[in-house]
C-alpha cells in the first residue's frame, strides 16, 4: 500500500470519527486527498465498516460478553468456509476467527444474559453437525479493547502551566 | 529588614505563576501552557529503574555520573556530530537545570557579560545573574522565525559578551537553526571571543530536518558547552537526568562545584538513563511522528484562523502572533474560552505579541482548544 494511504489508515485506526479535515491537518494532505484514500480503503475491503468500542460493564444494562472455543471435524464435503458462513450470519457472534492452536475457531458472543449466551451455544453452534466441541469462557472484567485502556482516563498530573 | 539575601531579594517570581493560580480556581481548563511531554517514560526505562531499585542500588554514584552512562552518552551523542570523551568531558548531571548553572558558575565572574537569545527558557537570565553576571538580552525576530543572527548580535551590543547562552530547537518558539544559521553566529563568537552554552535538550524533537548544533562549526567546540538531558526526548522530566559536553577544563570545573552542591545525579534516574538510550529510540520515534502530527494540526488550524504563526519545526511549541497585548490575550483566553497557554513576554525580548502553545497533548484536546480559540478570536474581533 503506498505510504499516504498507510498513514491515514493508521490515523482512522487511532480514531475513525477524526473528519477528512482533521486527517489533512495531521498529514498535510487536503480533504480531498483523504476522502479519496478512504474511499479506495472502503473499495478494496481493507476497511470494513465503523463502530465503537464499549465498555459494556458501564451500562446498567447487564450485558454479557463470552469468547467461545470451537473444534470442528470436516469431512470430503465440508471445510472451514462452508462451516463459517453459517456461524458468522449469527448476530450474537461478534467476532469469528479461524485461528492455529489447540482448537479451530474463536468466537466472540454477546447476549443480554448468562444464561442466554449458553443457550445461544447449546441450541445454536453445537448442534451444528461438524461441530465436535465448544468451550465457553465468560468474559469477566475488560482491561483494554480495539487499543483503549478501560482505566479512568486521568493519568495527567502535569501542572497546568510549566516553563 | 529582611532576612534574605540581596540575591534572593532580586530574583522575581515566574511570570507564569499569577496564571497557574487562576487555572487552578477553574475546572475544564485545556492547558497549552504545558512545558513537558503528555507521555510516560518508555516502559524499559521505567523498568530499568525499578530494576535498580530492586536490587539495591541506592547509593552515589562518581561525581561525574556511571561510566557506562557516560559512555553511552559519547556513543549516543555522534548521531549529531558531536566527539566528546565518556572520561574528561561528560558531565552527568540533574537535568540539563544543575548543568547551566554549574556552567554559569564555573565561566562567569562578578561583572562579566552573559548574552542570552530570547525568547528563551526563564532560568538562563537568573542563572546568570546568581553567578554574579551582567545579563544583555539578545532579541531574535518574528521576521527572522526567531532565528539567531549575526545582526541581532550586533544590534544587541554583544560584542562586549563574554558568554552566550542559546537554545535550538528553542523554548518557546519552535525555532530551529541550520548549519548555516549556526555559521555566522559561529563566526561572530570568534570574532569577539564569546563562550557558548548550547541547549540542545529538544535535538530528537526536529521535524523535516537533521539537528544541527553550533558546536561542530569550525572552532567552536573548544569554545562551546552542549546541553542535553533526557526530560524531553525520553518523556523523564520528573527524574531529573540531564548532561553537559564541552573541553576537559570546563566539564572540570563544573565538576567541581557538582561535587559540593549535587555530589551526583539521582542514582535511579541514571539507570533508566542508561536503558533509555540502549533500547529506546524506536519510542522517541514514535513520540516524535505523534509530536509532528499535532504541530501540522495546530497550525493549520491557527492559519485559518488568520494567526500568524511561522512554521516551528522543533521542540513542541508554536508561537502565534496575538492581538494586543500578550498577557491580557492569554488572561482572558484563560478566564473567557478556559485555555491556557503562556504570554510571550515571560520569555524575554522578541516574545511579546506572541504567546507559546504547547502541543504536548493528545489530538481532541487540540482539537477543543483550537476551537475555543477560534471562537474567542471571533468574539473578540
Amino acid at each position: 500500500m503506498d505510504d499516504e494511504r498507510r498513514r491515514v489508515l493508521d490515523l482512522l485506526c487511532e480514531d475513525a470519527r477524526y473528519t477528512a479535515e482533521d486527517v489533512a491537518r495531521q498529514l498535510d494532505l487536503t480533504p480531498e486527498d483523504v476522502e479519496a484514500h478512504v474511499e479506495a480503503l472502503e473499495n478494496a475491503g481493507v476497511v470494513r465498516g465503523y463502530t465503537a468500542v464499549v465498555d459494556w460493564a458501564a451500562l446498567d444494562d447487564g450485558i454479557v460478553e463470552a469468547k467461545v472455543e470451537l473444534n470442528v471435524e470436516l469431512d470430503r464435503e465440508t471445510g472451514y468456509e462452508d462451516i463459517s458462513r453459517r456461524i458468522a450470519k449469527f448476530p450474537e457472534v461478534t467476532a469469528f476467527q479461524l485461528v492455529s492452536g489447540d482448537y479451530d475457531f474463536a468466537l466472540e458472543v454477546r447476549a443480554d444474559t448468562m444464561n442466554a449466551v449458553s443457550r445461544f451455544v447449546s441450541e445454536e453452534i453445537a448442534p451444528i453437525p461438524e461441530v465436535t466441541q465448544t468451550v465457553t469462557h465468560y468474559v469477566m472484567e475488560t482491561y483494554k479493547d480495539d487499543g483503549i485502556e478501560f482505566d479512568d482516563g486521568e493519568t495527567d498530573d502535569r501542572l497546568s502551566y510549566s516553563p | 529588614m529582611s532576612r534574605l539575601s540581596e540575591r534572593a531579594e532580586r530574583t522575581p517570581p515566574s511570570g507564569i505563576r499569577r496564571f497557574f493560580e487562576i487555572a487552578e480556581e477553574m475546572d475544564d481548563v485545556v492547558s497549552l501552557g504545558v512545558g513537558e511531554p503528555d507521555f510516560s517514560a518508555p516502559w524499559p526505562a521505567r523498568k530499568a529503574a525499578i530494576d535498580a531499585l530492586e536490587r539495591g542500588q541506592t547509593s552515589y554514584t562518581s561525581n561525574r555520573g556511571r561510566r557506562d552512562l557516560r559512555e553511552a552518552i559519547e556513543a549516543h551523542v555522534t548521531r549529531y556530530g558531536h566527539e566528546y570523551d565518556a572520561d574528561e568531558e561528560i558531565l552527568v548531571t540533574t537535568g540539563v537545570s544543575e548543568a547551566m548553572d554549574l556552567a554559569m558558575r564555573a565561566l562567569v565572574d562578578p561583572g562579566d557579560v552573559v548574552a542570552v537569545a530570547e525568547p528563551a527558557y526563564i532560568s538562563y537570565g537568573p542563572d546568570a545573574s546568581f553567578a554574579g553576571g551582567e545579563v544583555l538580552r539578545v532579541p531574535t525576530r518574528a521576521e527572522d522565525e526567531f532565528r539567531l543572527t549575526y545582526d541581532a548580535l550586533e544590534r544587541a551590543g554583544a560584542e562586549r559578551a563574554d558568554l552566550l547562552v542559546l537554545c535550538y530547537p528553542n523554548n518557546p518558539t519552535g525555532a530551529v537553526m541550520d548549519a548555516s544559521g549556526f555559521a555566522e553566529v559561529a563566526t561572530f563568537a570568534r570574532e569577539h571571543d564569546l563562550f557558548v552554552l548550547s541547549d540542545e535538550v529538544y535535538a530528537a524533537l526536529t521535524y523535516e530536518g537533521e539537528h544541527d548544533s553550533i558546536a561542530t562549526q569550525p572552532g567552536m567546540r573548544e569554545r562551546t558547552v552542549v546541553f542535553n538531558g533526557f526530560s524531553k526526548a525520553y518523556a523523564m522530566t520528573g527524574l531529573r537526568l540531564g548532561y553537559a559536553m564541552g573541553p576537559p577544563e570546563v566539564i572540570d570545573g563544573m565538576n567541581r562545584i557538582h561535587q559540593y552542591t549535587m555530589l551526583s545525579a539521582p542514582t535511579t534516574a541514571q539507570a533508566a538513563a542508561l536503558e533509555a538510550l540502549h533500547s529506546c529510540d524506536d519510542a522517541v520515534v514514535d513520540m516524535r511522528e505523534q509530536y509532528d502530527r499535532r504541530r501540522r494540526f495546530v497550525l493549520s488550524r491557527f492559519r485559518e484562523m488568520g494567526l500568524e504563526c511561522f512554521e516551528a519545526r522543533g521542540a513542541f511549541y508554536v508561537f502565534p502572533s496575538v492581538p494586543g497585548d500578550d498577557e491580557r490575550f492569554a488572561e482572558e483566553l484563560l478566564r473567557e474560552a478556559e485555555v491556557a497557554v503562556v504570554p510571550g513576554r515571560v520569555f524575554g525580548d522578541g516574545g511579546e505579541g506572541h504567546v507559546r502553545v504547547s502541543y504536548a497533548r493528545s489530538l481532541p484536546e487540540l482539537r477543543e482548544a483550537t476551537n475555543r480559540i477560534e471562537d474567542f478570536l471571533a468574539e473578540h474581533r
